[in-house]
């Protein structure tokens, strides 16, 4: 079973009318200047790493499309279950962009208190729920989210990200088959950038596409290319809605491709050659959208310049104040474990007020 | 009343209270569960709020994660405690951590409730006692009843605590412990331990099914003139360290009593606790008694858990040290 590749931005610069997500000049700027804008945000993080100034970063390059298409298609109220390389997803759904930088620095100026190494971020206000590293944990959690929200007819959607190597682990399956069972108001966002750190995607699955694997659940799935922002704009739009009317779950395979290495930490000489990154560099979502923009008539090389020096300098401006901020306090080592603070934490919260000597 | 009964009880008054509540787990919705703790509920309250899940422990806890992330008050039952490790990583990277990791911006204030602990000829996989694991974890509250009452009015405040709570329940103890329980509303709070028999000579520190274990020896050591006091802990932790030390004060002595293995088990806390806090009036060392440190056997189940005389053994020694 193979399911058809949906792709709206075709080659030679055409839209597919039954893909075109209809949007106006503005949108459309709007989503290439925070494409934009995420490349400059990963490009800073990974400096920021290299220079010493934090600890570690995840970057998204290459996958800008996946990233902005499918964050703009959400709406206020919905859940954001995102794994530690959906920044760009976060910002859009209003994950503020000081309260990333700070966590990226882990003082003061972190929501989270330093709690998590960088790319574990949260924000309760815009319901981007908190980031663990073990994998596709999400997903099920997702489940029971939108679960809640059915139980007390909200309209409203969850919607859990993951890699190509998240679909192989226990939880996406058991995750899928709840939400097929309860015909929960869920998209299962699948970003297949082809590698789980060092492994490429043909010894993730011999199923050929995640997207096929919806079948084994009992709700559709959907395989678009991933570096088409229109298209990932559409499908993404349309599982949502079809979530939020009731009609249950759906699962999007955006096939993409990870630039960057795995992390700042991982060097993905190892494992693929540069010919392969180069062929899909020649694919780079932000010069294909470009290309259309400018084509519409809606982008200048002058603008596009522009775009890239605004996004620095924005990141750069959060950077400076988060990084002065001073580091956080000792004591909040043992706070919000539990609500109220029980007597052992209390004991060992005197061991860190206690001067070493004397 | 019997445990189970008590449990059912404490769950229908709360799903009454508070429409929030939902149960999830297998077998649970039409069958009542497979120690028919929730046997009436889905009739009662539909199969929206009392939920059939497919077989996947990993599935249960996250997704009553997902419904405590977004306001509901859900109460996972996992059919036997032994079935909890395919949902470790949920519990332990998940469940504990929410609140620490977000600073305080999600909160999953689910319960787990999961039979525990042998006595019933179930073998590896239907016996265990891992509360060890979860007492290790910080942001979990781990509970153990050992009477009905406790049952109802421990279950009662697990529900309503804003924390996580893992509630083991004793499945040996199930029909077999009986008693009076308060009708309507009823909550016992968490982190108080119980003195179940005052005495002077030595401190019985236990939990769950031991505590009946424990009266046993201490009525068995009474007839020879040594009177020791039996404490029921009820909330493994944050535990009640006050009544432990109190009582280890007065007496000298300590005996620390589980069915779980003796090695890293939750007695060598309680030991290490109470000589820290304690040290100058002990009179003996802290004893343990235990479970074996092998995998829970089938034929030997009886040799396995501790019995009133291995306790008695442990008093005696103590008292004559």
């Amino acid at each position: 079973m193979e399911l058809p590749l949906l792709v709206a931005l075709r080659e030679g610069g055409s839209v597919d009318p039954d893909l075109d997500p209809g949007l106006g000049g503005e949108a459309l700027l709007f989503l290439f200047r925070k494409m934009v804008f995420l490349r400059a945000l990963d490009e800073k993080g990974l400096s920021l790493q290299r220079a010493g100034r934090i600890g570690f970063y995840i970057g998204a390059t290459g996958q800008e499309a996946a990233e902005i298409g499918s964050g703009f298609a959400l709406k206020e109220g919905d859940w954001v279950f995102p794994s530690y390389r959906d920044q760009g997803v976060a910002l859009l759904h209003g994950y503020p962009l000081s309260a990333l930088v700070g966590q990226l620095f882990g003082n003061s100026s972190d929501t989270t208190k330093g709690r998590q190494m960088p790319n574990h971020w949260c924000d309760r206000a815009a319901r981007v729920v908190s980031v663990s590293s073990p994998v596709a944990t999400q997903i099920p959690q997702a489940v029971g989210v939108a679960y809640a929200a059915q139980l007390r007819g909200e309209k409203s959607a969850a919607i859990a990200y993951f890699g190509d190597g998240g679909s192989s682990t226990g939880e996406f399956h058991a995750g899928l088959n709840f939400a097929g069972v309860f015909r929960t108001p869920n998209v299962f966002f699948c970003s297949n950038n082809q590698y789980a750190i060092s492994l490429p995607f043909a010894k993730q699955t011999a199923a050929g596409s995640i997207a096929v694997k919806a079948a084994g659940y009992g709700f559709p799935g959907v395989r678009v290319d991933g570096n088409d922002i229109l298209a990932v704009v559409r499908v993404t739009r349309d599982a949502l809605e079809r979530a939020r009317a009731g009609k249950g779950p759906t699962l999007i395979e955006a096939l993409t491709y990870r630039m960057s290495a795995h992390s700042s930490s991982d060097d993905a000489t190892h494992y693929r050659s540069e010919e392969e990154v180069e062929a899909w560099r020649r694919k780079d979502p932000i010069h294909r959208f470009a290309a259309y923009l400018k084509k519409e008539g809606l982008l200048t090389d002058q603008a596009e310049a522009a775009a890239a020096v605004e996004a620095r300098e924005e990141v750069q401006r959060a950077v400076a104040a988060c990084e002065a901020a001073p580091p956080v306090p000792p004591e909040s080592l043992v706070e919000d474990v539990y609500a109220e603070m029980p007597w052992h934490l209390k004991e060992q919260r005197e061991w860190i007020r206690m001067p070493v000597k004397g | 009343m019997t445990l189970v009964q008590a449990i059912r009880d404490a769950l229908a008054l709360e799903m009454e209270r508070d429409p929030g509540v939902v149960l999830l787990g297998e077998d649970i919705g039409k069958n009542g569960g497979v120690f028919r703790a929730t046997e009436g509920l889905w009739a009662r309250f539909g199969s929206e709020r009392v939920i059939d899940t497919p077989l996947a422990e990993a599935g249960i806890v996250g997704m009553a994660i997902g419904m405590a992330l977004n306001g509901l008050r859900p109460v996972a039952e996992i059919q036997f405690v032994d079935f909890i490790y395919p949902a470790f990583d949920q519990i332990v990277s998940e469940l504990a951590k929410f609140r620490y990791r977000s600073a305080g911006q999600f909160t999953a204030p689910v319960v787990i409730r999961t039979p525990s602990g042998g006595g019933i000829k179930g073998g590896h996989y239907h016996s265990q006692s891992p509360e060890a694991y979860f007492i290790h974890t910080a942001g979990l509250k781990v509970v153990m009843p050992s009477t009905p009452a406790d049952g109802k009015g421990l279950l009662a405040s697990a529900m309503r605590d804003p924390d996580p709570v893992i509630f083991l329940e004793p499945k040996a103890l199930y029909r077999t412990a009986k008693g009076e329980v308060p009708e309507g509303d009823y909550t016992v709070p968490l982190g108080k331990a119980r003195v179940v028999k005052e005495g002077g000579d030595v401190s019985l520190i236990t939990y769950g099914a031991t505590v009946h274990v424990a009266e046993e020896a201490a009525g068995m050591a009474a007839q020879d003139g040594i009177h020791a006091e039996v404490i029921d802990l009820r909330t493994l932790w944050p535990m009640d360290i006050e009544t432990v030390i109190r009582s280890v004060e007065m007496t000298g002595r300590a005996i620390v009593l589980h069915e779980a293995p003796r090695t890293c088990g939750f007695g060598a806390e309680l030991a290490a606790l109470i000589q820290e806090k304690a040290f100058l009036h002990l009179k003996a060392p802290v004893a343990r008694v235990t479970g074996f440190d092998t995998p829970f056997p089938y034929a030997l189940e009886k040799l396995y858990i501790p019995d009133a005389h291995r306790v008695l053994k442990a008093i005696v020694a103590a008292a004559s040290y």
